[in-house]
This record gives C-alpha cells, structure tokens and sequence, in this order.
C-alpha cells in the first residue's frame, strides 16, 4: 500500500526540477515557491516514512529492468538516516541557494540540475540492491557536472572536466565489478550483515577483486586517497553546491555507498576474514591524515575546506572498515554530523566571498566584528571538526575512538590524535584570525550594502550551526542521530 | 488479417510512392505520414499473433519457392519493424517542417521515404537470399538520392562514394548468393542452412557476402563512406540512415551468420569479426572526439556503436544476441534522436561547427534536453536502453570470461562519453565566448518534440525489456552454439 | 572444361572492373567499370546453375533478369547523379582533394 513512497521520494525532486526546467529563467517566483514547495513536501513524506519504520514496515517499490535485475527502491533505517538528511539540508541549501544566486544568471539550469541532483541522492539512500545504486550514482554525476561547471569560467569547465573524467572512470571500475558480482552471485538485495557468505564460493581471491573494483568505484567520489583530486579542483562551484556537494550529495554518495558495501553486501564478517577490512582501514587512515596535511597547506578558505573533506570523510569509511559495534556507529553517525558541520563551513564560506570578497586566509581579520553571525556559525562548525566535546564531531571520534580499542585495532588512537591535533591546527588560526585580529582598513571588495548579513544567506548558516551542536549535545535523546545508528548498528553487530 | 497486416507493411508504403508522384507538394506529406501511421497499426496484430502462436509465414500469391516469394515474421524481425514505425513516425513529422512544400526538398522527400520504408519493411520480412537482394538494393538507393536532396555539392559527392561502394557490396553479395544457389538449388535462408555443406565454395560465398554486408554497414575499416554520407545528409534522412538504414544490412549479417552458417565451426573468422567491431569502437569514438562539427561527431558515433554489435559473433551466447539485438534498437532511437536535434540546431544557429554553438541551453534548452537524453543512451548510462545492451553485453563477455571483450565495451563506454560530455560542454559552458551575439531562431515546436519523442523513447527502452527480451528469446538462432 | 573457362573469363572480367572502379577518376568511366563487374557476376551465376548447361535453370534466369533490371535502374540513377554533382561543382569526379567538413 505504502510501497510507492520510496518511489515518490526520488520523484518528487526529480519531477520539480524538470518543471524547473521547462519553466525557464524568468518565472522567479514560481520557481522558488516551486523549490521550497518540493523540499517541504518531500520533509512531510521523510516523516511519513519515519512512522513507518517505526511500526516496523518497510515500504519496497520493485521494478524489473531484466530478468533477475530489479530496480529497487526501499526504506530501511539506514537509507532513512541518510535520506533525513538530505531533505532537512536540501531544504536549507535551498533557501541559502536562492539568496545566493539573486542576480546570477542561468538560475532555470542551475536549480533544474540541483533538483535532479538531490533526486539522485534519494535514489542513493533509498536503493535496495548495488544495481538501484549504480544506477543513481551514474545520475548524480550527471547532475553535478553541469553544477560544478555553472559559472562558465575557464577554472570551471576545467574542473568539471577533471570531476567528470575521475568519476566517469570511477563508474567504468564499479560496473566491472558490478557484473562480476552479479556474475557469481547474482541480484541481492542490500541485507543486513550481507548475504555473500551464503553463495559459499571457497575462492576468496574473486570476491577481493571485486571488492577493490568496487572500492574504487565508491572511493572516487567519496575522495578516498589517490583518488581524491578531483575535489579540490570541483571548488569552484558556487558555494551552495560546494556546500551540498561536501555535505549530503558526491562525497557523501560515495561514503554511503561503502557503508553499505561493507556491512550490507559483504558483511561485516566476510570483509574481516578477507583481509579487505584492514585495507580499507589503512587507505581511510592514510587519507585522513594525508587530507588534513594537504589542508594546512592551503591559503584558499574554499580549498582547505575541501582537503578537510578528503579527510573527514574517510572517518566514514574508517569506522565501517575497522568494524564492531561501536566503531562501526561512529562511522555512520559521522556521515550526520559531518555533513551538519561541513554545510556550515561552506555556508559561510560562501558569505565572506560573495558579500566581502574574501578568499584567502589571510583576509578573515576582523571578520568577527563585521560579520557576527556569520563568524560564530563557522567558529562553532570548525570547533565541532577539531571534536571539542560536546559537539557533533567529538561524540564521532569517541565512538571511533573507543569502538577501534573494543576491536583491538590501536593504531587507530594515534590517527585519530593526530587527526585532531591538524583540524587543530588548520581551523584554530581562521577563527583567531576573525575575532582577534584587527580590521583592516578595506575589504577585498567595495561594501554597498549597509547591512552585512542578509536573512536568506546567514539564517541557513546559523540553523545548521545550531543543529550541529544540538545533535552533539543531546546525542543520548532517543531521537538523536546518534540513537539512531546505535538502532541499525545492532542489526549487524548483535 | 494476418495476411493484410504483412502486406500492408510493405504495399501500403509502396503504393504510396506511385501516388505521392502524382500529388502536388502540398497533399504529398500528409498523405504519407498518415502512410506512416498506418505502420504500427499494422503491427499490432502481427504482434498479438507472434506473441500467441510464434512465427508467421506467408507465400505471396501461392506461388511456392523457389520461384515464389516467402516473408517470414519472427520476434527479431518484428522488433526491428517496429523500430522502423517508431523512427518513422517523429522523423516524418520533423520533414514536414524541415522539407516545406514549394521547395525542391520538399517535393523529392516524399516519395523516396516511402520507398525506402518499402524496402525497408520487405527486407526484415525477407527469408530468402535473394529478395534480401533486391530490398537491400531499394534501399541504398533510395537513401543515396535522399542524401542528394537539396543539392549541397559535399553531400552529392558523398552520396556517389556510397553509391559506389554500395552497388560493389551487393556485386559481392550477389555473386554470393549465385554461388549459393549454384550449389544448394535453394535461396531461402534456413533451406540453404540445411543442404549448404562447409567447403571451399561455401567458404567463398560467406566472405563474399560478409564483405559486400560489411561495407554496406560502415563496419570498420570499410566506414569510410559512412562520416561524410550521414554527415552532410538533410537532417531528418541523416536520422532515417543512422537510425535505421544501417542496421538493416547488420540485421541481415546476422540473420546469415547465425541463421545460414549458424551451426558451422567459424571460431576464427567469428573473432575476426569481432575485432573489426574492436576497431570499429576505437577508431570511431577517437575519431568522433577530434570532429570540429556536430553532425561529423554524431556520424562517426555511429562508426563506433555499430562495433558493438559485432561482439555478437566472438561472444556467441544467448547474453550476446540479447544484447546485439538490444544495441540495434536502442541505438536506432538514440541515435535518429540524437540527429534530429542537430539538424534544429543546424539549422537553427545556420552552423553546426562546435566551436560556434555558444549557449544552446539558453538559446534551445528542449533541443538541448534531447541530445543530452540520446547521449545518456549512447554513452550506456543508466537507465536507459543502451544501458542494458552494454550490459548484457558485458555479462555475456564476463560469462565466457572473455576479459578482452569486456575491457573493450568498458573502454569504448568511457570514449564515447568523452566525445559527447565535449559537445555539451562545448554548447554549454564556452568561456570568453558566452553570450556571443550570434543570431538564431527558434525551431518549430513539432519539430524540437520529434527530437524529445525519440529521446524519451530511448530513455524508455531501459524499463521495457520484459515483452522485448520475450520476443527475441522467441527468435533464437537455430544451431548448436547457443547453451 | 567450358564450365572452368567461363569461370575463368568471368574473373578476369570482374578483375577490370574492380581496377576500372579504383583507378578511373571520371565518374562515367567508374560506373561503366562497375557495369563490367555486373555482367561478369551474371556470367558466374549462369555458369554455376543448372547441370553443366545441358537444361538452363529457370530460377537463376529470373535471378539474373531481376539482377539486370536493377543494375540498369543503379546505373540510370547513378548517371543522374554524376550530372548534377557535375551542375554542382563543375567537374564530373569525387575527388578527395577539394572536400573537407566545412
């Protein structure tokens, strides 16, 4: 009976920016009650299928693409939590999108394909099997592509390129992998702790391979090291997208997409005695440490957010591949907060750069003062990455923390401090800069306006600022993200 | 009603041609797309009647074979017919605006259309050697003097080299079938299958026809008259020959490969085959990546996507000729798709040089839309139609652990959706050269949703397999090679 | 012994045309090439049909008839082509040199 509301998820986003579209470039106001309508609509049907969950029905639309290959969609409680977040921060990016692009041109195509875009990432969240996956996957990279290309300029279409080109040859390794794996054992649906044992194949040298293969396939988009340049260079998208590319949509994709590779494909046990658990573990732990190295480095805000990503985004992986109960929560709780957090930073990012031009580091002095609001939202973010308690990013790290020491893996500790010592070391010098230093005595560009921080820009900012705290502080509520994965973590770690 | 429905396929069309001489340019294209809409209207109860009770045969006029003619329907031959009626139905709406009554264009269109269409529709139900002969001839003719309409000098001289080629490929083909005929006394495909024994004269005649049937599918490196034929063609005959002319001689390799010498032991001619495919796909997608001009790009994607379905023959298995049949299909709507939207934008901006398409989202955004949607499927992204050919395809070649194969659809994949992310790129996001003031007009609206219609269609032909894949597994080959 | 000197006469003949086809530049001269080729292909298919020409085939007769019709109908349409692309670019051939994508 429920069976078409996954379905309907996927489409509601996907038929609005289609109508987007086709309603073009000068039909302001319809386009926006038409954005805004969509995400409240799809907020109103996220909660419909909270409930549903919760009285333990899991609405499935199945449709057979060929025989013994289904398109499936389905909620269960993890495309749930990922799903929840999409459509709270589609809902806010929205809004922040809007204020941001008011005198840009081209606003039919760009709206048109960020619809499209979260259309994809419902997709992602709510595919039942790895083919449902792919096929949303393929389409996210055609939806971003014309976004990370949108302002025209040479960087852009270069960028774009380079995002296309990793991404394109990232799904090439997927889809070989892909029909390896449905090769030997056919169409499975995503099931908790995996069903790949079952085929009982005694070679494990395949089903490595395949692994890798998929690995690959995910890790490009999730930016796992070597694969991970094309992020830096995607900046200079406009700031919403960097920020929905960073927090909920690419990245985030890919993240998801080991998730449930590891724990609802392979199993968590089959990944472990295949020796793949560790190797992932070591390539997340490096890219985390290589990520932050590569983000001291950098003078640009824009691009030392995105080295930051590299590096946060493999504590996802980290968590899933190091495997037990607890790493395993922290892991999945960080795809919340991470995305919480890193839609903050670009936010504000985005605010400095467009109302004062700022971009460099060294440009923040006095941020504080004229930008109050705007300056506490990304103080509050980038104390949350270093993983000050109470916030968001410390109740992930405990977990991680504390889950590898469960499983025995120690190495993970000094990872994990050095990590943070770098978030340390990257975030601490932009925050003093804004609230110690003096003003300078002109900014980057020339100040119109009288008033600094305009509603539709600061408010998005300040809203996922708070949230990152909340989630953080209130991490024991039952209704927290961090119950939650607790919730689906005992599914496979009983 | 059987019998009607079979004949209305081809005498409806064929009468059609004789009429529409006699009309004045006004009358002459409603009348044949009215032609045309009886198609599918034919089809459907030849279709209710394969599904049901399995292949139709008919003797025309009771006169037996070998003198008398035989049509045979079975599911492959059906899906290609519809994808003839399908194609031809967005594609004569687009001629009616595209060949406006009172011009040369105009008046020329009509009857060669419905002559090929004829010819078309005969070939697929042709079970007999020679009458794949004289319909294939129809056929190049017909689609050589519609390359020549409107008189462009490039486009005549490329109709001639496809003339050429074209009548010393059916040379090649007939002597094959004289050759054939000399030794089995039979014409009719399963007959000679039967009385044909592999010899030095059996060997002859397959290469002989294989050659002629090559060149006449542009199959790498017998392409060379393909590029410049669908590339300088009026819009619409560049999507009825990409779309639809090539495949018919591809179909008919394949009906002789697996139908006549199907159960021979050809396993290294069968991976030459496949390799010429091999380099049909390299070659065709490099060199569509270097074209300066869109309709160039999209011919020699055309190069390269008929390679695909020469895996068919190293790949041999039920997977392959899933797939083969599934690249026929889904190419055809792509890729009359794909040149119905060049040919607005050609003639829309009066260029289609790359580097002068600036903007097009803004300027034709539905045109745009459309190409964008064929490319989805060309480049076998999913969903989409070319997306579960390529992958049939690939599960064929992981089947018979053919890694080589399997490396190469994955590769070709990547090239083609190099060359076409760069001609959306380029109409779309041209730094320095945005908003150039270059003057254009808006197509007219049938036209840019006969583009759209086949576009979907193709998007389409990703969640419709079951009834398909039901209709070829119908149609399998007889022989032994299929597990 | 007739059967293997038609055969023979027949390639050689086939032979001509297809170096006529290739090396004539004049349009005329490559259609009248192909047209040897034809003929040669019909020799061919008289000669392997029937039972050592002692009873003529009616099937391969027809074949042939039906063949020549339509060799003449290619030719007539292949020489209305030559003229106009002669009208269009003033010279009767398709030569390489003066063509690119414009």
């Amino acid at each position: 009976m429920m069976d078409w509301l996954p379905l309907a998820m996927v489409l509601v986003s996907l038929v609005a920016g289609i109508a987007i579209f086709l309603l073009g470039e000068q039909r302001q106001l319809a386009r926006t009650l038409l954005n805004l309508g969509a995400a409240l609509v799809k907020l109103v049907l996220v909660a419909f299928l909270f409930m549903l969950i919760v009285v333990d029905r899991a609405p499935e639309f199945r449709l057979a693409l060929l025989p013994g290959l289904d398109l499936v969609l389905r909620a269960d409680a993890l495309s749930l939590l990922f799903t929840t977040l999409s459509a709270v921060l589609w809902l806010i990016t929205t809004v922040y999108a809007i204020a941001y692009l008011e005198r840009d041109e081209n606003r039919a195509r760009f709206f048109g394909f960020f619809s499209i875009c979260v259309a994809s990432t419902m997709g992602i969240a709510m595919a039942g099997n790895l083919f449902t996956f792919f096929i949303f996957y393929e389409l996210l990279t055609l939806a971003t592509w014309p976004l990370v290309a949108h302002s025209g300029t040479r960087a852009a279409i270069l960028g774009a390129r380079t995002y296309l080109r990793y991404t394109l040859a990232g799904s090439a390794v997927f889809l070989v992998g892909l029909i390896w794996l449905y090769g030997l054992a056919g169409s499975r649906d995503f099931i908790a702790g995996g069903t790949l044992e079952a085929i009982g194949v005694d070679d494990y040298t395949e089903l490595r391979i395949i692994f890798v293969f998929l690995v690959i396939g995910m890790g490009v988009k999730a930016a796992l090291f070597p694969m991970h340049s094309w992020l830096p260079k995607a900046m200079v998208a406009p700031a919403p997208v960097s920020a929905l590319l960073h927090a909920v949509a690419v990245v985030k994709a890919g993240a998801f997409g080991l998730v449930r590779l590891v724990e609802d494909v392979y199993g968590p046990e089959l990944v472990a005695d295949l020796g793949m658990g560790n190797l992932l573990a070591v390539a997340a732990a490096f890219t985390i440490i290589y990520g932050s190295v590569m983000a001291l480095r950098q003078t640009d805000i824009k691009r030392r957010l995105a080295f930051s990503t590299v590096s946060q985004v493999s504590y996802i992986a980290l968590g899933v591949a190091v495997g037990g109960m607890m790493a395993t929560t922290g892991g999945m709780v960080h795809l919340v907060h991470q995305g919480l957090m890193k839609i903050t930073l670009f936010f504000c990012a985005g605010i400095f750069a467009t109302v004062l031009g700022v971009k460099h580091i060294g440009q923040l002095d006095g941020l504080g003062r004229r930008m109050p609001w705007t300056a506490l939202s990304f103080t509050i973010a980038g104390l949350g990455m270093i993983g000050l308690p109470p916030m968001a990013g410390f109740v992930s790290k405990y977990y991680l923390g504390a889950g590898a020491i469960a499983v025995g893996a120690w190495w993970v500790i000094p990872v994990l401090i050095a990590s943070t010592l770098l978030n340390a070391a990257y975030f601490l010098p932009l925050i003093k800069r804004m609230w110690m230093h003096a003003e300078p005595e002109q900014w980057p560009k020339p100040v119109t306006l009288s008033r600094l921080e305009t509603g539709g820009l600061v408010v998005p900012a300040v809203i996922t600022a708070m949230l990152s705290v909340l989630i953080g502080v209130f991490a024991a509520h039952p209704l927290s993200p961090l119950s939650w994965v607790m919730g689906i973590a005992t599914e496979y770690f009983p | 009603m059987i019998a009607e429905a079979l004949t209305g396929l081809v005498f409806i069309p064929l009468g059609v041609t004789l009429v529409v001489l006699l009309l004045p340019d006004r009358a002459r294209g409603p009348l044949c797309l009215a032609a045309v809409l009886a198609l599918p209207l034919c089809l459907l109860p030849l279709t209710e009647a394969v599904w049901t009770n399995g292949d139709i045969t008919l003797v025309l006029a009771e006169f037996a074979p070998p003198l008398g003619i035989v049509w045979r329907l079975d599911g492959l031959a059906l899906i290609m017919l519809w994808l003839t009626a399908i194609v031809a139905v967005p594609v004569s709406i687009h001629a009616l605006t595209s060949f406006p009554p009172g011009q040369a264009s105009g008046r020329e269109f009509w009857p060669l259309w419905m002559m090929l269409l004829a010819g078309i529709n005969a070939l697929f139900l042709s079970a007999d050697l020679f009458n794949l002969y004289v319909t294939l001839e129809m056929i190049t003719l017909a689609g050589v003097a519609m390359i020549g309409i409107g008189g462009k000098a490039l486009a005549l001289k490329a109709a001639m080299r496809y003339l050429l080629l074209g009548l010393l490929a059916s040379l090649l083909y007939l002597l094959a079938v004289g050759l054939i005929y000399g030794q089995t006394g039979a014409l009719d495909i399963d007959l000679v299958g039967e009385r044909l024994q592999p010899g030095r004269m059996a060997a002859t005649a397959l290469v002989l026809m294989t050659t002629g049937l090559l060149v006449k599918s542009a199959i790498f490196p017998m392409h060379v008259w393909l590029p410049a034929a669908h590339g300088n063609a009026p819009g619409p005959v560049s999507a009825i020959l990409s779309g639809l002319v090539v495949k018919v001689s591809l179909y008919m390799l394949i009906r002789i490969w697996l139908w006549m010498a199907g159960d021979w032991e050809l396993p290294a001619a069968a991976t030459a085959l496949g390799l010429l495919g091999a380099g049909a796909i390299l070659y065709g997608s490099i060199a569509a990546l270097i074209q300066p001009r869109l309709k160039m790009v999209i011919a020699y994607s055309t190069v390269a996507q008929l390679g695909y379905v020469m895996l068919l023959f190293p790949l041999a298995s039920i997977e392959a000729y899933r797939a083969a049949s599934y690249q026929l299909l889904a190419h055809g709507l792509a890729k009359a798709a794909m040149f119905l939207a060049a040919a607005n934008i050609l003639k829309s901006l009066g260029t289609d040089r790359l580097i002068a398409l600036t903007d097009l989202d803004r300027k034709l955004p539905v045109d745009l839309f459309a190409f964008t949607l064929a490319a989805v499927s060309i480049m076998g992204l999913p969903p989409s139609g070319g997306f579960l050919a390529k992958w049939m395809l690939l599960e064929a070649a992981w089947r018979q652990e053919a890694w080589g194969w399997l490396v190469l659809v994955s590769v070709g994949s990547l090239l083609s959706a190099a060359y076409l992310f760069r001609v959306i790129a380029l109409t779309c996001f041209h730094p320095g050269r945005r908003h150039a003031s270059t003057r254009w007009q808006t197509p007219p609206r049938s036209a840019t949703n006969a583009a759209l219609i086949l576009a979907l269609l193709a998007i389409a032909a990703g969640f419709t397999s079951a009834p398909l894949l039901s209709l070829i597994d119908g149609s399998l080959p007889p022989g032994g090679i299929w597990p | 012994m007739t059967e293997v000197m038609f055969v023979l006469a027949a390639s050689l003949v086939f032979g001509i045309g297809v170096w006529g086809l290739l090396i004539a530049e004049h349009l005329l001269r490559k259609l009248l090439a192909l047209n040897v080729m034809s003929s040669s292909v019909f020799i061919i298919m008289l000669v392997v049909s029937g039972d050592g020409g002692t009873s003529p085939d009616p099937v391969a007769q027809a074949l042939i008839l039906t063949g020549i019709v339509i060799a003449v109908a290619a030719t007539a349409f292949a020489l209305a082509l030559m003229i106009s692309i002669y009208r269009a670019t003033g010279r009767p051939s398709i030569s390489e040199s003066d063509d690119d994508d414009r």
